[in-house]
């Protein structure tokens, strides 16, 4: 059967989906009013233990059962092939449990869980939701492919998070209504800054989840042998599979689960391997000694790129771009704020971004051990073996491109310089390069299939909301019925994730650089605009409309110039760091055209004075 | 709450912001600019400038985040607000509006 076969079939699938969900939906929305009924009955602070207790049993159960197929296959009872299809349905089927298990009645529940999650928990899922497939596939590889400089991935992801508990979290949660577009309609008084500000964060989140779609793709074609193309159908299903059925609530906690997995899966190897090669089994401390391993080894080698040494690879200027736009841009992602409105108070909304940051550091604590590891094992496993005894898993590979041998001086040896490989393979490499077990292979599977997911699912929402929260229902039609409101959101959910998917299987860029640029698209539209918004009161709607034009025209035409043409670059900054150009602009923009009258109305005002109260 | 009191509330809020935030920019900006300088700093076989990037950095994001919490909520017992029952009903309230 062709690929276009299991095409159909999946096409068929989600029709069937589409069509029970359908159903679902009149069993649970018989009137609009019966939601605002159940919602006003619910007590606020009663969140169900019961509930979270059984979702981390059943989670539990699930990575025992992996730990078990694990054994089975050391011994020969399963083969390798039915192992991973059996974990791979596993997975998928936990989280399709937790989400039915947890579906959504009313509308406070679908788009923001019923505002009853307390702050761990929304900190481990805004920690699920926030590492993607750039952080747990692509970040070490590119630490190991450029050293100091990939370090700026690492502090923009991590940094952005002051700017958000400081300037942005709590004022959107004392706000309190469904998603930061409410918040610029209501601040900015009109449909169109709020159509702008929808179709700026269907950008951002579509640029978002192509990366999380090629992710997948990536780990599909290499643990379960299907090619790149297929495991993006694959990808896609199982994206479409979890996030279609419950909306905000199920999300969460499906988040909450995914957290745990990928964790773990980082965990594991990295540790496994710091316990071989140096006896301790806390890789973020013994990395050091691997470091030093790879100066002495790259000098020996004669190689003069330092791993240390910064600025070889880029300029000081892009560094520090990239870091600014990563960190404004994890401030202004439409699908993190959302997460604030699912907290009870601005307290906790404070609280879940200390806990979120630390879940996001266990994993980013890691990754420079992760790289550094990596990085050890290929120079010590594969540089200087002839090429024709390179292993099987590079060959599959090799079919894709995505490792070079360039065999310069024809000597039948692997050398450094010879050796090209996509950074995107080296987390999902590493446990086969370094010979590991195989059912640890299979954990880091799950794992990057649990990020990707989570962070799938979330972006979905958000365009989802956008079209049919902001658009459709404020502006086009605002007595849409709620049943039409969640058909709607369905069909853009559909409809993006389809065209994520037809994106991904170009392969742009490696999976950080997708990422980033969706970054620099929302530090240099959505960031300044919210702030300025909060913190100074003589903002209006048309400065805040012009500056999130001219941010979004900026960032996007220096990204595709330099993109297409790289000799094209102001002080050496790239495409992915475009956002620098469009931050200030947006900010000066804004403020220039907001004193020019008319001030902004009183309801404005009074909204922000209320904003910045206890 | 009065106006006055609410302006002194807002104040020291931004002057606790503008703090942390200068902390923030040193130790992400100011160690990368001076990261070449401080990598001949070797302390336990880490050259600084690298660990600074790597894992340094981070934890302090964390410890500016949980001051800032902190702090926050000392400020919000101070001005008498606890702000769990008030705001929640006001918050379900506009939802209500809304979707009437």
């Amino acid at each position: 059967m062709g690929s276009r076969g299991i095409l159909l079939i999946f096409l068929l699938l989600i029709a069937i989906y589409v069509w029970r969900a359908g159903q679902l939906d009149h069993q649970y929305y018989p009137k609009p009013e019966n939601g605002n009924n159940n919602n006003l009955n619910e007590t606020p602070k009663s969140v169900n233990l019961w509930r979270i207790g059984l979702i981390l049993l059943c989670f539990a159960l699930g990575f025992g059962s992996l730990m078990m197929l694990g054994s089975l296959e050391t011994v020969h009872i399963l083969p390798k092939k039915t192992s991973e299809w059996i974990l791979f349905a596993v997975t998928i089927g936990l989280y399709a449990f937790v989400g039915l298990n947890s579906r959504a009645h009313t509308l406070d529940n679908y788009f923001v869980a019923g505002r009853r999650i307390p702050a761990f928990f929304n900190g481990m899922a805004i920690a699920g939701d926030w590492m993607s497939a750039a952080s747990f596939i692509s970040m070490a590889g590119t630490l190991w492919l450029l050293g100091y400089e990939g370090l700026a991935y690492i502090v923009g992801w991590t940094g952005g998070y002051v700017l958000m508990s400081m300037l942005i979290a709590p004022y959107l949660r004392k706000f309190g209504q469904f998603t930061i577009l409410d918040f610029i309609t209501a601040r900015y008084n009109g449909n169109l800054a709020c159509i702008i500000a929808a179709l700026i964060s269907v950008i951002t989140s579509f640029t978002y989840i192509t990366a999380q779609v090629a992710g997948v793709g990536i780990i599909m074609s290499h643990f379960w042998d299907v090619n790149y193309y297929l495991g993006v159908f694959i990808g896609l299903g199982s994206v479409l599979f979890c996030s279609l059925l419950g909306g905000m609530r199920a999300i969460t906690w499906i988040q909450v689960v995914q957290c745990i997995a990928l964790l773990t899966a980082y965990f594991v190897p990295v540790t496994m391997l710091s316990w071989r090669e140096t006896g301790v089994p806390f890789p973020q401390l013994m990395y050091v000694s691997t470091l030093e391993n790879i100066v002495q080894f790259k000098t020996t080698l004669g190689i003069s790129e330092g791993y240390i040494t910064p600025f070889n690879n880029w300029n000081v200027w892009n560094f520090i771009a990239l870091m600014l736009c990563l960190m404004c841009g994890t401030a202004g992602m439409p699908h993190i704020l959302v997460r604030f409105y699912t907290v009870p108070t601005a307290s906790d909304a404070r609280h879940s971004t200390g806990w979120a940051l630390f879940f996001i550091l266990l994993l980013y604590l890691t990754a420079s051990a992760y790289a550094a590891f990596s990085s050890w094992e290929v120079l010590k496993n594969v540089i200087g073996k002839p090429i024709k005894a390179v292993p099987a898993w590079a060959s599959t590979w090799a079919q894709l491109d995505l490792i070079k041998f360039d065999d310069k001086n024809r000597d039948g040896l692997l050398q450094f310089n010879k050796l090209s490989i996509d950074p995107d393979l080296i987390v999902v490499s590493k446990p086969d390069i370094a010979q590991l077990p195989l059912s640890i292979g299979a954990l880091v599977a799950a794992g990057g299939l649990a990020t990707a997911l989570s962070t799938a699912d979330c972006l979905l929402l958000v365009i989802a909301s956008a079209f049919a929260h902001d658009i459709y229902s404020h502006i086009i039609n605002p007595r849409a019925s709620l049943r039409n409101h969640f058909l709607l959101g369905q069909i853009a959910i559909l409809i993006a994730a389809v065209l994520a998917s037809l994106t991904a299987l170009r392969r742009l860029a490696i999976v950080v650089q997708l990422v980033a640029w969706a970054f620099s698209l929302a530090a240099s539209t959505l960031f300044p605009v919210l702030v300025l918004g909060i913190f100074w009161k003589r903002t209006n709607g048309t400065g805040a409309i012009a500056g999130m034009l001219t941010g979004l025209i900026m960032t996007l035409s220096y990204m595709i110039i330099n993109f297409a043409y790289p000799t094209f670059n102001i002080l050496g900054i790239q495409h992915v760091a475009a956002g620098i150009f469009g931050i200030p602009a947006n900010f000066l923009v804004t403020i220039l055209i907001s004193k020019l009258p008319p001030p902004p109305s009183q309801d404005e005002i009074d909204l922000v004075e209320g904003l910045r109260q206890p | 709450m009065s106006k006055s009191k609410a302006e002194e509330y807002w104040r020291r809020n931004i002057r606790l912001i503008v703090i942390l935030l200068v902390i923030w920019f040193l130790i992400s900006y100011g160690a990368a600019l001076i990261a070449p300088v401080l990598n001949n700093i070797v302390i336990l076989g880490f050259p600084i400038g690298f660990w600074m990037a790597s894992q340094g950095s981070l934890i302090g994001f964390v410890l500016l985040i949980y001051v800032y919490a902190k702090q926050m909520n000392k400020m919000d017992d101070e001005f008498h607000v606890s702000d769990t029952d008030v705001k929640l009903t006001k918050a379900e309230e506009k939802v209500k509006i809304r979707k009437n």
